[in-house]
């Protein structure tokens, strides 16, 4: 790109300021300006967001080997490494790890299932909007850990319970994005289908959910997220086993460095279920620019 | 002549604050190319939506009778972004021969190689010509059109009115477009209606040559277009031969822009 270029003129011509120079002829003494200052964020580099958690680690480590951590308070990350290996050669953290992500997928597969199911009922109808929403809206203004104690009284400390908090946890960001989107169908496409004559089925099937899927997979990450949540506060209440459990008995014995191990693991798990959820919001939005490149 | 296959009498629009429609009557042949002009706000798309049946909220009176296929093309292309280029053209299309028919509407708008894009891989005016593809393969009695080229670059909407010329004169079915171009209206309809008022203010046939437009002739009938538009002779600064001639009687007699009862 030449930033230099001006008005198209003939070479040779008079210019104001002078005569306009044939480069090839005479070398032109270039007076490169300032360079422009950049006002954006800069380049970005690959891998360059993992600069701050190393730079936390560094701090971490060094501060443990200087001994300036009390290791009662934060144990060194060789000793939690150490833990977990052991945790998992012990084969404690497997099978916590195993009944935590089943719990969560239980209740993350009812919550989006119902969430979606409502949903589509009362987004395609308005019989069913005025059934549905209304209900749901006033459930969506109590927070669900705080029916945590009416579902106790209902399905007893057990498994139900988990798995029904869970559900619902999740079931009303699936709700909420999922009506949105079926209510969000651009008008245009609306009467695009009626001048093609669509019967209503094939309206919803080749218009409405197509387009209502970006929001579906939206639902579908905020729920992903609610169901770790909700599964973090019911292993507090009353589990054997799990990763909330393995945490909440370390604390007993003041395990410090088993609790950092039960917090990696949450987080792990989080991060990998979004991206799952991004990986099929990639593979099934390939009609999107932005997820094309 | 034939009955006409659109046949509209006393059609009345009202939105809720003033009339945009009071008492028009229109018919349009069977092939016939009429292109509607009228200044922005008169009503041009009330009609057509009121054609097109997709003026629901809309309250008013009057008999419209339509041809049952009947095509869209809207001033947006309208495609889908989640279907590809074919699965747009086919939206709807029933028959075990729909792909074909929507790979030969794509062959007819040059675009038979990009059957599977998507649509934002498509310029604006590729996106414009699924779209004619879309409204053609239903082989419709109709084409309405609403102001197709709008969103166009010049040089695309040369080359789209001569495509959609062109399909017109294969596919044959009647097209009202509606416009705001008066060298549009002049270079691709037979007849042009002006919309002012809530009626049709001047039915003017278009001097054809063929396919060309005598350029006096053509040059007369924008004068009188825009005059009839309000537009000041002072206020065109476009280099083409209007205003040349004063809006008498263009020279020779090849079909005079007489204008017909409307």
């Amino acid at each position: 790109m030449n930033a230099l270029i001006g008005p198209i003129l003939e070479l040779g011509e008079e210019v104001p300021g002078g005569r306009l120079l044939d480069p090839r002829a005479t070398p032109s003494p270039v007076t490169r300006p300032r360079p422009r200052r950049r006002l954006g964020p800069g380049d970005s580099v690959r891998f360059g967001w993992l600069l701050g958690p190393f730079l936390l680690l560094l701090a971490w480590s060094t501060g443990s080997a200087a001994g300036l951590i009390d290791t009662r308070v934060l144990p060194a990350p060789w000793t939690t490494a150490a833990t977990a290996w052991a945790l998992i050669r012990e084969g404690r953290l497997p099978h916590d790890l195993a009944v935590s992500a089943l719990r969560a997928a239980e209740g993350f597969a009812w919550g989006a299932t119902v969430g979606i199911a409502v949903a589509l009922a009362s987004g395609l109808s308005q019989l069913g909007a005025y059934l549905i929403d209304g209900v749901v809206q006033i459930k969506r203004s109590i927070p669900v850990l705080a029916l945590i104690p009416l579902i106790i009284l209902w399905f007893g400390i057990g498994e139900t319970m988990k798995v029904t908090v869970i559900a619902l946890s999740v079931f009303v960001p699936m709700y909420i994005q999922t009506h949105a989107a079926l209510r969000g169908i651009d008008l245009k496409h609306v009467e695009l289908a009626e001048t093609l004559d669509l019967g209503r089925w094939a309206f919803i099937r080749q218009v409405v959910l197509p387009g209502a899927l970006p929001g579906v997979l939206t639902g579908l990450r905020f729920g992903v997220l609610a169901a770790w949540l909700a599964l973090v506060v019911v292993e507090q209440l009353n589990a054997t086993s799990g990763i909330g459990y393995m945490i909440n008995l370390a604390r007993t014995y003041a395990q410090s460095d088993v609790i950092l191990v039960g917090l990696v693991v949450y987080a792990l798990l989080g991060l990998s279920s979004d991206a799952a959820v991004r990986f099929l919001e990639r593979r099934s939005l390939a009609w999107r620019r932005s997820f094309s490149a | 002549m034939s009955a006409p296959v659109v046949r509209v009498r006393g059609l009345v629009r009202r939105f809720t604050l003033r009339g945009v429609l009071s008492g028009l009557d229109l018919d349009i042949a069977r092939g016939e190319f009429v292109a509607l002009l009228g200044r922005s706000g008169s009503g041009k798309s009330t009609l057509l939506r009121a054609l097109a049946d997709l003026d629901h909220e809309a309250q008013g009176s009057g008999e419209i009778i339509r041809p049952e296929r009947l095509s869209v093309v809207f001033q947006d292309a309208r495609l889908l972004p989640w279907k590809r280029v074919l699965d747009n053209v086919v939206l709807g299309l029933r028959g075990a021969d729909a792909n074909a028919r929507g790979l030969r509407a794509l062959e007819e708008v040059e675009l038979g190689g990009r059957a599977q894009s998507w649509p934002y891989e498509l310029s604006g005016g590729e996106q414009q010509r699924v779209a004619l593809a879309r409204s053609l393969v239903r082989e419709p009695e109709l084409l309405l059109a609403d102001e197709p080229f709008g969103a166009l670059d010049a040089l695309t909407r040369i080359r789209m009115h001569a495509l959609l010329r062109r399909l017109s004169e294969i596919h044959n079915p009647a097209v009202l477009l509606v416009t705001h171009d008066v060298d549009e209206a002049i270079a691709l309809a037979d007849r042009v209606v002006v919309l002012e008022g809530g009626r049709l203010a001047a039915n003017l046939i278009t001097p054809r040559l063929g396919r060309r437009v005598d350029p006096d002739d053509a040059a007369a009938l924008k004068d009188r277009l825009l005059g009839l538009l309000g537009v000041k002779r002072d206020d065109d600064l476009e280099p083409t031969l209007t205003f040349q001639s004063q809006p008498a009687p263009p020279r020779g007699s090849r079909h005079p822009p007489a204008p017909a009862a409307s």
